[in-house]
C-alpha cells in the first residue's frame, strides 16, 4: 500500500459513488475552476467522477483544459502560474487541493507520464529506482524487484533486461516512453495520468503502449489525454469531451463515439472541427 | 531553373568567399598577438627556470635566487579565495536560479551582480583595505587578501553557475517533482550533478583571474619582500603578480631574465588552470545525455 495522504477532511462531502458502469469512484472532481496568470481561464466549473480500474479519456481540441485537469489531480499545477483555483478534487475522500495535503505523498500515489518522453540523465535502472530512492527506499532487493515488476508492467522488460545499466537516453523513442511509464509504475501509484503519451511514437510503439494500458487498468485508475480521436475511441472505457475549459459531455466510450448526445461532441467526433 | 550557374550566382559566390576571407583574417589577427606574447615570454623566461628558481628565496635584493615565497603566496591566496567565493557564489546562484521568484527585488540583485563584475580591481583593493585590513583589523594578510579577491571573483562564479543551472532542461525538474521529489532533492540529485561541469569551469575561470590580479592584493595582502613563508592566514605574503610588478618597476639593476622567468611561472599557473577548465568542459560535453 502506498503512503497515505496525511489528512482526511472530516467534513468531506465525499460519498462512495457508483459510476455509469458500476465501478467504484476513485477521483471526484467537483465544481473545479482553474485560471492562469496570463488571463486564460483554463477550466470552468468542471465536475466529473472518474472510476477505478477503468481508462477514462479526456479529449477535445487544444486549449480545452484536459492537461490542466490532469495537472490539477497531482498538483503539478503548483509549478505553474495558477492565480485562482476553486472547487474540489477528491481522491478516496481527500481533497487534494487542501493546502494541508502532503503533495509529495500525493504525487507518489498519482503517477504521471508526459507527452514527450523525458528520461532522466542516468541509467535505465536508476531512472526506475529514482522515485523510490527519493522516498527513502535503500533495500537493493526491493529496488531490484521494483525495477523488474515495473518494466514487465510497461512491456519493456524483454527488450532491456540485459542492459539495465546503460544510459536510458540510448533507448528508442518508444522504449523511452515505456520507460517513463515504468518509472511512474515503480512507485506503485494508484492512479496514472497520461498526457498524450504516444504523441511522438510510431504506430507499433503506440500499439504496445495501448496494450499495456489495457493490462494496467486491472490494477490502476487510468486517466488519459489521447493524441488523437482514434486513440480515444480505441482505449476509452469512459470519455469526457472538453471544449474551451468546459466539460461538454461525459459518457461511456461506446456511447460517446457512436452516439454523442451533444451536437458539439458530434461535430468534433465526426471531424467537423478540431 | 538550370543547374549551370548564372552571373548572379557567381557574384554571390564571390561575396561569400570574400566574407569568409574577412572572418578568417579577423581570427588570425586576434590569435597572432596572443601567440606572440606567450611565445616571447616563454622564449625569454624559460632560461631562468630551474629547480633553484622555484624552490629558493630571493637573494641580493631579489636580483638573484628564486621566487618560492611568491609561488607559495599565490597558491594560498587562490585557495583562500576559492574557499570563500565558491560556497557563497554557488549558493547564491542556486538561490537565484532555483528558488528566487522573478520580481523587482531579484532583478535588482542580478543587475547589482553584473555591475559588480565591471568594477575596476583597484577599487576592490581599496575596499578590502578599508573593510578587512583596517576596520576588521585583519591587517595586511592572506585572509584580507583572499576576502578581497573573493568579493571580486563572486560575480563571475555567480553568473557562470546560474547559467549552468539554467542550462539544465526544465523537464528534468518537472519529472523529478512528479515522482514525489522535493525541490531540494531535485536540485541535489538532478540539477547540480548536471550543472557541475559548467559550475567548475566558471569557478576555475574566476579563480584564475584572482590568481593573476595585482591591484586587489596591493593594499590587502602583498609584501614587497619577506624572508620567510607565511605560517598563518593573518600573515602577509609575497605573491606572483605583485612580485612581477615589484621587480619590473621598483628594483634597479634587475636582471631581465628573472622578470621573464617570474612571468613564465605566473602564466603557467594561470594557463594550466585554463586547460583544466577546458578539459572538464569538453569531457562533460561528450558525456552529456541531453
Amino acid at each position: 500500500m502506498s503512503p497515505r495522504l496525511d489528512r482526511v477532511n472530516p467534513q468531506s462531502a465525499y460519498q462512495p459513488q457508483m459510476t455509469a458502469d458500476s465501478a467504484p469512484a476513485k477521483i471526484v472532481v467537483e465544481n473545479l475552476s482553474v485560471a492562469y496568470s496570463d488571463g486564460t481561464e483554463s477550466l470552468q466549473d468542471v465536475s466529473l467522477t472518474i472510476p477505478a480500474n477503468r481508462i477514462t479519456v479526456l479529449f477535445g481540441p487544444a486549449g480545452g483544459g484536459k492537461s490542466t485537469l490532469l495537472r490539477t489531480i497531482n498538483r503539478l499545477n503548483d509549478l505553474a502560474d495558477v492565480v485562482e483555483i476553486t472547487g474540489h478534487v477528491w481522491i478516496d475522500g481527500i481533497d487534494v487541493l487542501d493546502p494541508a495535503v502532503d503533495v509529495i505523498a500525493l504525487r507518489r500515489r498519482v503517477g504521471m507520464v508526459f507527452a514527450r518522453p523525458v528520461v532522466l540523465p542516468m541509467s535505465i535502472r536508476q531512472n526506475l529506482t529514482y522515485g523510490l530512492e527519493l522516498s527513502g527506499e535503500r533495500n537493493p532487493e526491493r529496488l531490484a524487484a521494483a525495477v523488474e515488476r515495473s518494466l514487465r508492467a510497461a512491456a519493456l522488460w524483454d527488450e532491456v533486461h540485459d542492459r539495465l545499466d546503460e544510459p536510458a537516453i540510448a533507448l528508442s523513442g518508444g522504449q523511452q516512453q515505456r520507460l517513463c511509464l515504468a518509472r511512474a509504475l515503480a512507485l506503485e501509484p494508484e492512479i496514472i495520468l497520461l498526457d498524450e503519451p504516444t504523441s511522438g511514437l510510431d504506430p507499433i510503439s503506440t500499439g504496445v503502449v495501448e496494450a499495456s494500458l489495457q493490462e494496467l487498468k486491472k490494477s490502476y485508475t487510468i486517466v488519459l489525454v489521447p493524441h488523437s480521436i482514434q486513440q480515444a475511441a480505441r482505449v476509452a472505457d469512459l470519455a469526457a469531451f472538453f471544449l474551451g475549459g468546459r466539460l461538454v459531455e461525459y459518457a461511456p466510450g461506446k456511447e460517446i463515439f457512436t452516439n454523442p448526445k451533444d451536437p458539439r461532441t458530434e461535430d468534433y467526433v465526426e471531424g467537423r472541427f478540431g | 531553373m538550370s543547374i549551370a550557374r548564372g552571373r548572379s550566382a557567381r557574384v554571390r559566390q564571390r561575396i561569400q568567399r570574400l566574407g569568409f576571407f574577412g572572418m578568417t583574417l579577423a581570427v588570425l589577427l586576434t590569435i597572432t598577438p596572443i601567440v606572440i606574447i606567450v611565445g616571447y615570454i616563454y622564449a625569454q623566461g624559460m632560461p631562468a627556470i630551474s629547480w633553484t628558481f622555484l624552490k629558493d628565496f630571493p637573494r641580493e635584493g631579489m636580483r638573484a635566487g628564486g621566487i618560492l615565497p611568491a609561488i607559495v603566496g599565490t597558491f594560498w591566496l587562490t585557495l583562500g579565495t576559492g574557499a570563500i567565493a565558491v560556497p557563497l557564489g554557488v549558493g547564491a546562484a542556486i538561490y537565484l536560479s532555483e528558488y528566487a521568484p522573478d520580481n523587482r527585488w531579484t532583478r535588482a540583485i542580478r543587475i547589482a551582480i553584473i555591475n559588480l563584475a565591471g568594477i575596476p580591481s583597484v577599487v576592490y583593493g581599496l575596499f578590502g583595505l578599508g573593510i578587512f585590513v583596517l576596520f576588521l583589523q585583519f591587517g595586511t594578510s592572506i585572509l584580507a587578501g583572499s576576502l578581497t579577491l573573493a568579493i571580486m571573483t563572486l560575480p563571475v562564479i555567480i553568473s557562470t553557475t546560474e547559467e549552468a543551472l539554467r542550462a539544465v532542461p526544465n523537464s528534468f525538474r518537472v519529472v523529478s517533482i512528479s515522482l514525489g521529489g522535493t525541490q531540494w532533492q531535485t536540485i541535489r540529485r538532478i540539477v547540480l550533478p548536471q550543472a557541475l561541469p559548467g559550475i567548475l569551469t566558471g569557478v576555475i575561470l574566476g579563480l584564475e583571474r584572482a590568481a593573476g590580479e595585482t591591484a586587489p592584493i596591493l593594499f590587502t595582502a602583498a609584501a614587497f619582500f619577506l624572508p620567510r613563508l607565511p605560517t598563518s592566514a593573518f600573515d602577509a605574503t609575497m605573491a606572483l603578480p605583485y612580485h612581477l610588478f615589484v621587480i619590473s618597476t621598483q628594483v634597479p639593476g634587475m636582471p631581465i631574465q628573472i622578470q621573464y622567468g617570474t612571468a613564465v611561472v605566473l602564466l603557467t599557473f594561470v594557463l594550466s588552470m585554463n586547460i583544466v577548465a577546458t578539459v572538464i568542459r569538453s569531457r562533460a560535453r561528450a558525456r552529456r545525455q541531453w
